[in-house]
C-alpha cells in the first residue's frame, strides 16, 4: 500500500517535472506576452482572465515571465548539478580506484570544501565574478560536488575488489578503461539519486541568490528573481512572491520525491 | 586599483598589505595573524575586522543556537512518534511535513510569514533585533523585547533542520525497533515507553547528533538569508554586505570564523557522541594502550 503511494507520488512528481520542462521549451507559444514587454496601462492587477498569475509594478505578466523564468531556473538546476556530478565523479573515483597519498589528499580536500558553508563559498566567489547566468551555474556547481565524490569514493572502494575488474587488469586493461568503462556504469545509480536531489536544490541555491539580488540579473526573468521583485509589493499584490514560490517548492518537491523513488529503486537495501 | 595612481602610494599599499614579499613569506605572516585572529581593518570604516565580526557573532550564534535546540525538542519527539505509527496518520502527515520542508525556499517562507504576522496581523516586529524604546525597558522587558523580534528568524531557520533531524530520527528508529534487544526488552515485560525511551532512543541519537553536527555550515550559511529579510545585524548579513562592498579582509574573516564554527560544531558532535555511546570512548582508549 505504502508503495503503492510511494509510486503514484513519484509518477505525479514526474508528470509534474515533465509539464514543467514542456513549458519552459514551448515558452514562446504558452506564455501569451512577452515577458519583458511592460504594459502601463495594467500595473499590479491581480489574477484575471487576462493575466492569470496577475501583473507586477511594471505592467509584465507574472505567468508569462514564470514560463520564461523556468528556462533559466532549470537551465541552472540540471547544469549546475551537471557540473557537481562530472568533478564529483572525477575526484570520487580517482580517490577510491587509486587509494593511499592520493585518496588521502583528495578527500582531505573534500574535508575542507565542506568547512564552509555553501552559500558562504557562493557568495565570496561572486564578489570576484560578474553574477551572470553562466557564472552562477558554474559556481553552484563547483561548490556542490562534494558529497558525490564521497558517494563515488565509497562506491569504488566496494567495486575495485569486484572479480570483473580483477579480469579486466588481468586482460591487461589501462586504469583509465578500467574506471571509465567498469567502474563508473556502476557506480552511477546513487549519482543518479544525488543528482536528481541536487537539481531541486540548485533551484533552491539560484533562488536564493537572486532573491539576494546576486544571481540573475533583470531583464533576464528566473524564478528567484521574479519573487524578489515582487518582496517590496507584498502587501498589496500578493500574487508577484506567492506563484513564483510555490513554482519553486512544486518543482523541488517533485525532484526530491523523484530522487527518493529512484533512491528505493537503486539501493532496495534502504527500502523500509 | 586606480591605473592613475602615483608610483608612491602604490608602493605604500604593496607595503601596507605586503604584497613586495614572495608568496609563501606572504602565506607565513597571514597565518600568524590568522592564529591571533588579526584579519586585518575594513577597507569601508579601517575598523579592525575581528572587532566588525566580534559584535555581529553573537547574535547569529543565539538564533542558531535557539534553532538547533528547538529542532531537537521538536524533531526527535516527531521522528519517533512517526516511527513508532509507521504507516498511520502521524506518520503520512510527518513525511508529508518532511517533503515539503526540504523543498521549500526558506527565503520565501520567512517573506510569506513577515507578511502574515508583522503586516497583516500585526503581532511581531517586523525587522531589527529590538524596538526603538528599547533602552527605556527594564531587564525582563529587554529579554521579551529581544524574543519578540527573535521568533520568526529562529522559527524559519528551525523549519527547514526539523525535516531533516525528524526524518533521520524516523528512520533510525524504525531501523533499531527491529533489533533483538528491544524484542528481549519487551519479552522481559518492559513497559512499551521504557522500551522506547531508554533502549531505543538512545542508540537512535547517534546518527542524529552526527547530521547536526554537520548541519552546522548550513544554519550558518542560512543566516545570510534571513538576516538580511529580518533586518539582523549578524554575522551573515556583514558578508553579505562586504561581498557587496567587496570589502575582501572581512568576506575573508567571515569565512574563517565561519570555517572555525563548522570545526567547532564537529568538534562539539564528537564529544556528544562519546557521550551517548560509551563504547566509542572505550575503544579510543584501547587505542592508546
Amino acid at each position: 500500500m505504502r508503495d503503492l503511494v510511494r509510486n503514484r507520488m513519484a509518477l505525479a512528481a514526474l508528470v509534474f517535472i515533465l509539464a514543467v520542462l514542456v513549458f519552459a521549451i514551448l515558452a514562446p507559444l504558452l506564455a501569451g506576452y512577452d515577458p519583458a514587454s511592460t504594459d502601463p496601462g495594467s500595473i499590479l492587477t491581480a489574477p484575471s482572465r487576462e493575466h492569470i498569475f496577475g501583473t507586477d509594478r511594471l505592467g509584465r505578466d507574472i505567468f508569462s515571465r514564470i514560463v520564461y523564468g523556468a528556462r533559466i531556473s532549470l537551465a541552472i538546476g540540471f547544469i549546475a548539478v551537471g557540473i557537481a556530478s562530472l568533478i564529483g565523479v572525477f575526484i570520487g573515483s580517482i580517490a577510491g580506484y587509486y587509494g593511499g597519498k592520493i585518496d588521502y589528499m583528495l578527500m582531505r580536500f573534500v574535508d575542507i570544501m565542506l568547512c564552509f558553508p555553501t552559500i558562504f563559498l557562493i557568495l565570496a566567489v561572486i564578489s570576484l565574478l560578474e553574477p551572470s547566468v553562466t557564472n552562477i551555474m558554474v559556481i553552484i556547481g563547483a561548490t556542490g560536488w562534494m558529497g558525490i565524490a564521497r558517494l563515488v569514493r565509497a562506491e569504488v572502494l566496494t567495486l575495485k575488489e569486484r572479480d570483473f575488474v580483477s579480469a579486466a587488469k588481468v586482460m591487461g586493461a589501462k586504469d583509465s578503461r578500467i574506471i571509465a568503462r567498469h567502474i563508473i556504469p556502476n557506480a552511477i545509480g546513487p549519482v543518479l539519486v544525488s543528482a536528481t536531489l541536487g537539481v531541486g536544490g540548485a533551484i533552491l541555491t539560484e533562488s536564493a541568490l537572486s532573491f539576494l539580488g546576486i544571481g540573475v540579473q533583470p531583464p533576464t526573468p528566473s524564478w528567484g528573481n521574479i519573487l524578489m521583485d515582487g518582496r517590496s509589493t507584498l502587501g498589496v499584490a500578493w500574487w508577484l512572491t506567492v506563484f513564483p514560490g510555490l513554482f519553486i517548492l512544486f518543482t523541488v518537491l517533485s525532484y526530491n520525491i523523484l530522487g527518493e523513488a529512484l533512491r528505493d529503486t537503486f539501493e532496495p537495501r534502504l527500502k523500509e | 586599483m586606480n591605473p592613475k595612481v602615483s608610483f608612491e602610494a602604490r608602493e605604500r599599499l604593496e607595503k601596507l598589505y605586503e604584497l613586495d614579499k614572495p608568496v609563501h613569506i606572504q602565506y607565513l605572516e597571514w597565518v600568524k595573524r590568522f592564529v591571533r585572529f588579526d584579519f586585518g581593518r575594513s577597507y569601508l570604516d579601517d575598523r579592525p575586522v575581528s572587532e566588525k565580526i566580534a559584535e555581529r557573532i553573537p547574535i547569529t550564534i543565539l538564533i542558531n543556537f535557539s534553532a538547533i535546540l528547538l529542532t531537537l525538542g521538536l524533531g526527535i519527539p516527531l521522528g519517533i512518534t512517526s516511527a513508532i505509527k509507521r504507516g498511520k496518520l502521524p506518520d503520512k502527515l510527518t513525511t508529508i511535513f518532511v517533503f515539503i520542508g526540504f523543498s521549500t525556499p526558506e527565503f520565501w517562507l520567512a517573506l510569506l510569514v513577515m507578511n502574515l504576522f508583522c503586516i497583516t496581523l500585526g503581532w511581531l516586529p517586523v525587522s531589527g533585533i529590538s524596538s526603538l524604546d528599547f533602552e527605556s525597558f527594564n531587564i525582563i522587558g529587554r529579554i521579551l523585547d529581544v524574543a519578540r523580534h527573535l521568533i520568526l528568524p529562529v522559527a524559519i531557520s528551525t523549519f527547514g533542520s526539523l525535516a531533516i533531524i525528524s526524518r533521520y530520527m524516523r528512520t533510525e528508529m524504525v531501523g533499531i525497533m527491529t533489533q533483538d534487544y528491544i524484542r528481549t526488552a519487551r519479552a522481559k515485560g518492559l513497559s512499551e515507553n521504557s522500551v522506547i525511551y531508554k533502549h531505543a532512543l538512545k542508540n537512535a541519537l547517534l546518527p542524529v547528533i552526527t547530521i547536526l553536527g554537520l548541519s552546522v555550515p548550513g544554519l550558518i550559511g542560512g543566516s545570510v538569508i534571513f538576516e538580511s529579510i529580518f533586518a539582523i545585524p549578524g554575522m551573515g548579513r556583514l558578508f553579505f554586505e562586504s561581498v557587496m562592498a567587496r570589502d575582501y579582509p572581512v568576506i575573508m574573516g567571515v569565512l574563517s570564523i565561519g570555517a572555525m564554527l563548522t570545526l567547532l560544531g564537529n568538534f562539539l558532535a564528537d564529544i556528544a557522541y562519546s557521550y551517548a555511546d560509551p563504547r566509542i570512548r572505550v575503544v579510543s582508549e584501547e587505542v592508546k594502550a
